[in-house]
């Protein structure tokens, strides 16, 4: 059973759809690469997944143990963020929340995980140090610890390298390529970046309004070349 | 010198040093008023008296209420929320206190008697203790601009302007027409220390403890919520919720802080203490708990000031506020 099933999911703003008809199953360990234009709806069919936005018709399931909260989450970063006064043990730790129940504050059993998800990430030794100050590819990598914690199988990314430098995105590819491939986490990834994204993946989706395309990467590269060169 | 003290609070071991500066600034502060003798007698011999007291406690738990609301209302652009607020109460409390002169006999006579013995029962009640209906009113106005910034016809400041000023012309109004301008609504616009009944100092109290009690339960949602929306929203948390209790805490918080402080000044208390933390402190947890002390060092010293030399207690506390800024942001600028 797929983790995330859409089917016939059509979502609408002020009656103009963004998405129509769609129908995708995300499956357990898999890495789908979410392309298309501005517009095509591609990160609305991500909210959507999480709940966001509620789609004006269709059915969104969740299956194979995945309960709808348990999503890890990597949003588009805010102008609230930038200059937000938080450490990052805070900002990592926050992800935690879907794990506190009825209870006020974190115990030991989260702040361990989160410990756990910095070290997987590599920011341990900024643990202390202000969110604000680090550079644009360590804030997504602790943005990444966060969202791990709030998950055990997929990650849902919006754009995560826009406003990084080659180096720091062609690092964040690695560390994603690295979660899907050892720990086994099912990534959905929306992307600008067409050639470093579509590298990694094992699916390809052109969203355009509806579904484009959706299959294998060498299929899309060969459909899609000319635009992805251009 | 400057350079001195901006290698003391260098990079190695900066924190515990930027603490202790900072408490240093803040205790400077308080030993500016209270330093001299006679002043310090001279206080000592104002608080015997029960309106100083009733001042000092409810100022200094709405100080704490006011100074961790308003990091969360900073970070997330709602400042102004507090300020639209205020000018809504500054109407909604002239209309309760106008009601006090409605009597039976001047209700229109073709209503029943006993309908309007009641009625003019009631709006005595209402004006003799019009913190109640102002809190009503207040909370109603935060959950509308709250649904009113939300949607897309109009923008959320224009909202917030909109409803203030009317809120603020009916007080006017009210007031020109059932006692003209006079000192009550100076002292409902600038602040008076002697404004708390009895009645009102246990309704204030009651109600910042709720504040507090709620704001300490929700800490790490409130985190969440505050820092990013989306994830929040996407982890489960129901974001509208959170919003809406943190609106309507600031209604209750600005409704309980209006009579010390005077509509026109209470949105400082709510957004100066967290504006003057985040100068010097980059921790979410250390920016609240600065806060919460710049908050009720600097009421407590702004209302000393307004006692020894009859100031506006509000404009003391602002004033005294604005120096902290000033101070801290010295502090931060010199660390780099």
């Amino acid at each position: 059973m797929a983790l995330i099933r859409l089917t016939d999911v059509t979502i609408a703003f002020d009656g103009v759809a963004a998405v129509e008809r769609v129908n995708l199953a995300v499956e357990r360990g898999e890495y789908l690469v979410v392309v298309g234009e501005n517009g095509s709806g591609k990160s609305t069919l991500v909210r959507a997944m999480l709940g966001l936005v509620r789609p004006k018709s269709g059915r969104i399931a969740y299956g194979d143990g995945l309960k709808k909260d348990q999503i890890g989450y990597l949003p588009q970063q805010t102008v609230v963020q930038r200059d937000f006064p938080a450490s990052v043990e805070e900002v990592v730790l926050s992800g935690c929340v879907n794990r506190l129940g009825r209870r006020m504050a974190f115990g030991a059993g989260e702040r361990a995980r989160a410990a756990e998800k910095m070290r997987m990430m590599d920011v341990e030794r900024l643990r202390a140090k202000p969110y604000r100050t680090l550079s644009g590819g360590q804030q997504q990598r602790v943005l990444l610890a966060r969202a791990l914690c709030a998950t055990d199988s997929v990650l849902l990314l919006d754009e995560p390298v826009t406003g990084l430098d080659p180096d720091a995105a062609e690092e964040l590819y690695a560390v994603v390529r690295a979660l899907n491939r050892d720990h086994g986490v099912a990534i959905v990834m929306v992307s600008h970046d067409l050639h470093g994204a579509v590298r990694d993946a094992g699916r390809v989706l052109v969203m355009n309004r509806g579904v484009d395309f959706l299959g294998a990467p060498a299929e899309y590269l060969r459909r899609f070349e000319r635009r992805v060169r251009a | 010198m400057a350079r001195a003290l901006a290698e003391f609070l260098g990079r190695k071991g900066g924190r515990a040093r930027t603490i202790a500066v900072c408490g240093a600034l803040l205790a400077a502060l308080l030993a500016l008023v209270l330093g001299n003798l006679p002043a310090l007698a001279e206080m000592g011999a104002y608080l015997q008296y029960k309106f100083i007291q009733r001042a000092l406690i409810v100022g200094a738990l709405v100080a704490l209420c006011a100074a961790l609301l308003g990091v969360v209302l900073v970070l997330k652009r709602y400042s102004m929320i507090g300020d639209g607020l205020s000018h809504v109460g500054f109407g909604a409390l002239t209309v309760a206190v106008s009601l006090g002169a409605v009597t039976a006999e001047n209700l229109p006579a073709f209503l029943p008697e006993g309908f309007r013995q009641t009625a003019a029962s009631l709006c005595a009640g209402i004006s003799q203790s019009p913190l109640a209906l102002t809190l009503a009113v207040v909370v109603i106005c935060a959950v509308l601009l709250l649904r009113l910034s939300r949607s897309s016809r109009m923008r959320g400041d224009a909202a917030i302007a909109l409803i203030s000023t009317s809120a603020l012309a009916l007080g006017v109004i009210v007031t020109s027409t059932a006692s003209g301008m006079n000192i009550d609504v100076y002292n409902y616009m600038f602040g008076s220390i002697l404004a708390m009944s009895d009645a009102d100092v246990v309704l204030s109290v009651a109600l910042s403890v709720v504040v507090l009690a709620a704001f300490i339960a929700l800490y790490p949602r409130i985190f969440s919520v505050t820092f990013d929306e989306s994830f929040a929203r996407a982890t489960g948390l129901n974001a509208g919720f959170y919003n809406l209790t943190i609106a309507v805490l600031t209604a209750v918080t600005i409704v309980v802080g209006m009579r010390i402080m005077g509509t026109m000044l209470i949105s400082s208390l709510i957004i100066f203490p967290a504006l003057t933390s985040m100068r010097v402190f980059s921790r979410f947890r250390a920016v609240m708990i600065s806060s919460a002390i710049v908050s009720v060092v600097c009421l407590l010293t702004g209302i000393m000031l307004s006692c020894l030399t009859s100031l506006p207690a509000g404009a003391g506390i602002v004033a005294v506020n604005l120096v902290a800024f000033a101070a801290f942001s010295l502090v931060g600028a010199l660390r780099g």
